[in-house]
């Protein structure tokens, strides 16, 4: 019915356990081949339903993950089609391999709310059902609409902006002399257009990879280290670094002032906040004071609340109390080697705030990872950017879409075929681009041929 | 007020312009009774703008006119003077025909095509206003006098309420001193809201007064096929055009008396097209250009009037004689008729259907100009579209549309009435999402069936297209089957053609798909079979482009998908869960499918998303069957 494979994480991202990724079209089956070596068997003779046990491969034959795919054959499966599910246990970034793994292999990322709609479409749903759909269709995109929009904002989206006007400006010049040839339009020489498009490809690739960087750098749970001075902010965070560090992600200019740094608790990804504030003299912290931590006390998803319990609680305890209230937190009550000035009870905070007793000096972490990790699997913790990956990925996909139109303009090019061909390229590319920023590009040609060029008999 | 109690006509065309006489031709070809009615009988299928058919989109037009059974392309084929290729190198997709046409012969003969053709009565008359019953289209008033009609097509191109602009003086009238129709203009307003557009002309100069030394010739080219299937070679010793520039001196001289130009003295309002300024534009816009191209166009083999391209303008006549003396080429040019800007009613695309029938009316359909495009092969194209619609419509058949993976015309049309436009439109290759396919060498395969059934097409000349697109299939299907070995002769005739050698046996059609290699080269290898230049062309255009068309036609395929699917008439307010915006959008344009849908502005997928899940909530049937 549909000619197109559509792929998406099924499982919310963030849920620790088990993750889903799942194909739905003609070649899901085939696609699912590529990427998945059962152990024993294929796929190809598994009863609808059942799962099979493999592993997800890279290109190059690397395992992934392991992983457990199950087919279910159309009609008799949720959108009528074909459909593979993958799940693998490994936490977001595998996930998000996979997807990635799939999408190169010929699937397209899912609109939101298109696994529902083709259920529908194809009679798997019942008719009552429709107002439902239509809701699911309308909020998810909604929401993701209103993301794509903050993505944008910032460095990534200059650096795109600044390709897409590289490649409008060739294309245009290209168009410009294709319809107006007995104008003073001036023909694009090869060796320029050669030139042009190989920078074009480096730029892309460059971007593709900070890309990724930045995905994983987004992905984690924003969490925040509060609390007055001394309490073993610093101490906490570096037990967590030392113990779970997995990726140093310090890339100029995606993070403004704030220095964050990437943990991988168990397959949960935590991006801690301001680290270099923490790290900072006290004096500073100091100057700085509430202001700060309050404001990004409103940008976290998790709030890690250290109170010193060898301490009076103090006025600035409090205070900071109350603006962490609003906020999922983690109030951890440090030095429990020290002799206690106050109980758990003295808190000013409602009965279902976790609460972890620890000595950061002597004990491990355990009971703190383990909280955390309670509060993600519970659906306690949510991240606000739930979608962001979704749109990045989006991104990303418009990105390798527009290197290999550009690539393909370039092969046409060098084989000195004419122009015609080549442009199919371009133009390809230049849409891939217009996904990402929402445009008509066809438009915008004609446009810009006329803003750029004196053109008229 | 009038009453027609029966049809006198069949279908009534206001104006005998380009979209006219197409209109009229196609309606009466399909067997109707046909009234065109012109202002002045003198002026039929007149061309007050360059005396050129054709160029890059525009002579894919032509084609398609033709291949549907219209009259341009055997018109121009007929009085042309001289014959260019453009874009040789660029390939088939965008190589463009342009012809220079014998104005006053071109007018000629489609003229006696009108008078000869049966059911078709072209009458000097002018239209003051239409007859509506009931949202329906009944019949016009032509001086206080009524005649009945079952549908009407406005072709009224630039003559609605028009204004002459002449530096500043302002006078109403058509182009060339024509009438204006100020009744009609008048009268159409009181129906649905009209726009105002503006296009120019330059001035027109005598060519015995002109120095060619100082200027670069422009022949024409050779060629080998007009724009009519129809036609089978043309004959004609070809006029040359000429090349000249426009200086610093000139542009002084504009600049000078720019507040003299109607142009920049406000007193034009209408919106003209960015891609035909006036030379007072170019000077202002882009000041440091130190030239600007004229082309010197001959009107006709018997006069010595000649058309300066790229010199629209409004300034008063005195200034426009003085700047041209500044041109090379042109001391002592004698100005025959200074250039003008004229201004005139046009009505909003996005009033009508793709069947260019106002949605409001029933019966009422229009072309050309006056729908807010520019150019004498958009205004036939449409015309011809018109024409087969009204017929339609008084068979009581189904009415056609083309989409954008049929024709140039269906993405003039689509764009039309689902964009609208806000300037005078012109179709260029870069608007066409499937450029590769909408070619000229394969227009007649795109559109000549349809037009075979519409009973526009004669059966002689299907089977003659029928038998040609049969050669090149066959001739395809040999080039593949033919083994070429890798032999030193081979390789050498390779080298020859500066090709790189075999390393193993290659089919012919291999070898042809190297850039480098033509059809023809290919008789060094292997004797060919005699074929007739298109057929040749077709096949080497085949095989060289396969792979690229496939893809588009895959594309195509996905593109029709949704295309094909209907959308019924519709409150789109009342579908729950579009966008605010989308439903408002779409109760404007009320597009005929799910595709249109698509294209309108400030539909998102997600409406789309939404409006196939409306419609299978409707229908209760599979969408996708
Ligand atoms: N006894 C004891 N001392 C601790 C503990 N945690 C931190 N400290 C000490 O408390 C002091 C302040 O800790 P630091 O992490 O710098 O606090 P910050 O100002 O909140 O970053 C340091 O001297 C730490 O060694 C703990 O659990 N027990």
């Amino acid at each position: 019915m549909f000619d197109d494979t559509i792929a998406a994480i099924a499982t919310a991202i963030g849920e620790a356990g088990i993750g889903i990724v799942r194909l739905s079209g003609q070649e899901a089956i085939p696609i699912a081949r590529l990427v998945f070596r059962p152990v024993r068997g294929s796929i190809d003779n598994t009863l609808n339903f059942q799962g099979k046990y493999g592993h997800i491969i890279d290109d190059r034959q690397q395992i992934v993950d392991e992983a457990i795919v199950m087919v279910m054959r159309g009609p008799r499966s949720y959108t009528g089609e074909n459909v593979v599910e993958i799940q693998c246990h490994g936490g977001v970034v595998v996930v998000q391999r996979i997807l990635q793994l799939v999408l190169e292999k010929g699937a397209r990322l899912a609109e939101p709310g298109e696994f529902t709609k083709r259920a529908f479409l194809s009679g798997r749903l019942d008719l009552t059902q429709a107002e439902a759909v239509i809701d699911v269709i309308r909020a998810k995109t909604d929401v993701s609409l209103g993301l794509a929009m903050q993505q944008l904002e910032g460095s990534l989206s200059q650096r795109i902006q600044g390709l897409k006007e590289k490649l409008y400006d060739i294309i245009v010049r290209v168009e410009a002399s294709i319809d107006f040839p007995e104008d003073d339009v001036p023909e694009v020489e090869s060796q320029e257009m050669i030139n042009i498009l190989n920078n074009i490809i480096l730029d892309i690739e460059k971007l593709i990879s900070t890309a990724d960087d930045g995905m994983v750098f987004r992905e984690g749970l924003k969490t925040v280290i509060v609390g007055k001075p001394n309490v073993g902010k610093s101490s906490l965070l570096n037990r967590l670094l030392n113990e779970n560090r997995a990726l140093v992600t310090d890339i100029p200019g995606t993070t403004r002032d704030v220095i964050e740094e990437v943990l991988n608790l168990q397959g949960i990804p935590l991006r801690l906040l301001d680290t270099a504030g923490i790290r900072e003299s006290e004096d500073l912290v100091e100057q700085l004071g509430v202001q700060r931590a309050m404001e990004l006390v409103d940008q976290a998803d998790l709030i890690l609340h250290v109170l010193d319990r060898s301490a009076h609680l103090s006025e600035e305890d409090q205070v900071l109390l109350t603006k962490t209230a609003k906020k999922k937190r983690i109030i951890i009550i440090n030095k429990t080697d020290l002799p206690a000035v106050w109980g758990p009870e003295a808190l000013p905070i409602t009965k279902s705030t976790p609460i972890v007793e620890i000595s950061l000096i002597t004990n491990d972490l355990d009971p703190l990872i383990r909280t955390i990790i309670s509060l993600v699997q519970n659906g306690f913790l949510q991240r606000t950017d739930q979608s962001a990956i979704i749109t990045r990925t989006r991104h990303k996909n418009s990105l390798l879409h527009a290197k290999e139109d550009i690539e393909q303009a370039l092969d046409t090019l060098q084989a000195g075929l004419p122009i015609d061909l080549i442009a199919v390229g371009l133009q390809g590319a230049i849409e891939h681009f217009g996904e990402i920023t929402g445009e008509t590009v066809r438009e915008n040609i004609v446009d810009r041929i006329f803003a750029q060029f004196c053109i008229g008999k | 007020m009038f009453q027609c109690s029966q049809s006198d006509y069949d279908v009534i065309v206001i104006g005998a312009g380009h979209a006219g006489c197409e209109a009229a031709l196609a309606a009466a070809r399909m067997g109707q009774q046909v009234l065109l009615l012109t202002l002045n009988m003198d002026n039929v299928a007149l061309m007050p703008c360059n005396p050129s058919i054709g160029g890059p989109a525009k002579a894919n037009l032509v084609r398609e006119i033709d291949a549907l059974g219209g009259e341009m392309g055997k018109n121009i084929d007929a009085t042309l003077m001289q014959m260019r290729m453009l874009n040789t190198r660029k390939g088939p997709a965008v190589q463009a025909l342009r012809a220079q046409a014998d104005r006053k012969l071109y007018q000629r003969r489609m003229k006696e095509v009108l008078e000869t053709t049966p059911r078709l009565y072209l009458k000097e008359g002018l239209v003051e206003d239409l007859v509506t019953d009931n949202q329906q289209v009944i019949g016009v008033v032509v001086r206080n006098q009524s005649i009945a009609a079952k549908t009407v097509i406005l072709a009224t191109g630039t003559y609605l309420r028009a204004k002459i602009f002449l530096g500043d003086t302002v006078y109403t009238s058509g182009p060339q001193g024509q009438h204006s129709a100020e009744a009609l203009g008048h009268n159409l307003e009181k129906l649905f809201p009209l726009a105002r557009f503006k296009t120019g002309t330059p001035p027109r100069v005598n060519l015995r007064s002109l120095d060619y030394d100082q200027m670069t010739i422009q022949p024409g080219n050779e060629f080998f096929r007009g724009f009519s299937f129809e036609t089978k070679g043309i004959e004609v010793e070809q006029t040359p055009c000429w090349l000249t520039y426009t200086n610093r001196e000139t542009h002084q001289i504009i600049i000078d008396n720019l507040d003299k130009s109607a142009m920049y003295s406000g007193a034009i309002v209408g919106v003209g097209p960015r891609y035909c300024p006036s030379i007072e534009s170019k000077v202002v816009q882009f000041p440091k250009r130190e030239g600007h191209q004229v082309f010197v166009e001959p009107e006709g083999w018997n006069t010595s009037e000649g058309y300066l391209s790229g010199l629209s303008t409004s300034l008063p006549a005195d200034v426009q004689q003085k700047l041209l003396q500044t041109i090379p080429g042109l001391a002592q040019v004698e100005m025959m008729r200074p250039g003008y800007a004229i201004e005139y009613d046009c009505l909003d695309p996005l009033m009508l259907n793709s069947f260019l029938e106002i949605k409001e009316y029933d019966g009422l359909f229009a072309a050309g100009q006056i729908n807010g495009t520019s150019g004498y092969e958009e205004a036939a194209a449409q015309g011809l579209l018109a024409g087969i619609n009204a017929a339609l419509y008084c068979r009581e058949e189904p009415l056609i549309s083309l989409d954008r993976s049929q024709a140039y015309l269906g993405v003039l049309v689509d764009d039309l009435v689902l964009k609208g436009t806000n300037e005078p439109y012109r179709m260029m290759t870069s608007r066409a999402e499937y450029r590769l396919l909408l070619r000229l060498d394969n227009a007649d395969m795109r559109l000549t069936p349809i037009a075979h059934e519409l009973g526009l097409i004669s059966d002689q000349r299907f089977l003659e297209f029928k038998t040609k697109w049969n050669s090149i299939e066959a001739e395809v299907a040999r080039l593949e089957t033919v083994q070429i070995p890798s032999t030193s002769d081979t390789n050498d005739l390779l080298a020859d053609l500066g090709s790189s050698p075999l390393r193993h046996g290659v089919s012919l059609s291999e070898l042809l798909k190297r850039p480098e290699i033509m059809y023809t080269d290919l008789a060094k290898f292997q004797s060919l079979p005699k074929l007739p230049r298109d057929v040749a062309e077709g096949v080497e255009i085949t095989v060289k482009y396969q792979g690229y068309l496939k893809k588009q036609e895959r594309a195509i395929e996905r593109f029709r998908r949704i295309e094909g699917k209907r959308l019924p008439k519709l409150d789109f307010l009342h579908v729950r869960g579009l966008s605010r915006e989308a439903a408002e959008k779409l109760n404007t344009s009320q597009p005929l499918t799910l595709g249109q849908a698509s294209r309108i502005s400030g539909v998102s997928p997600a409406d789309i998303s939404v409006l196939m899940i409306y419609l299978q909530q409707m229908s209760g049937n599979d969408l996708n069957g």
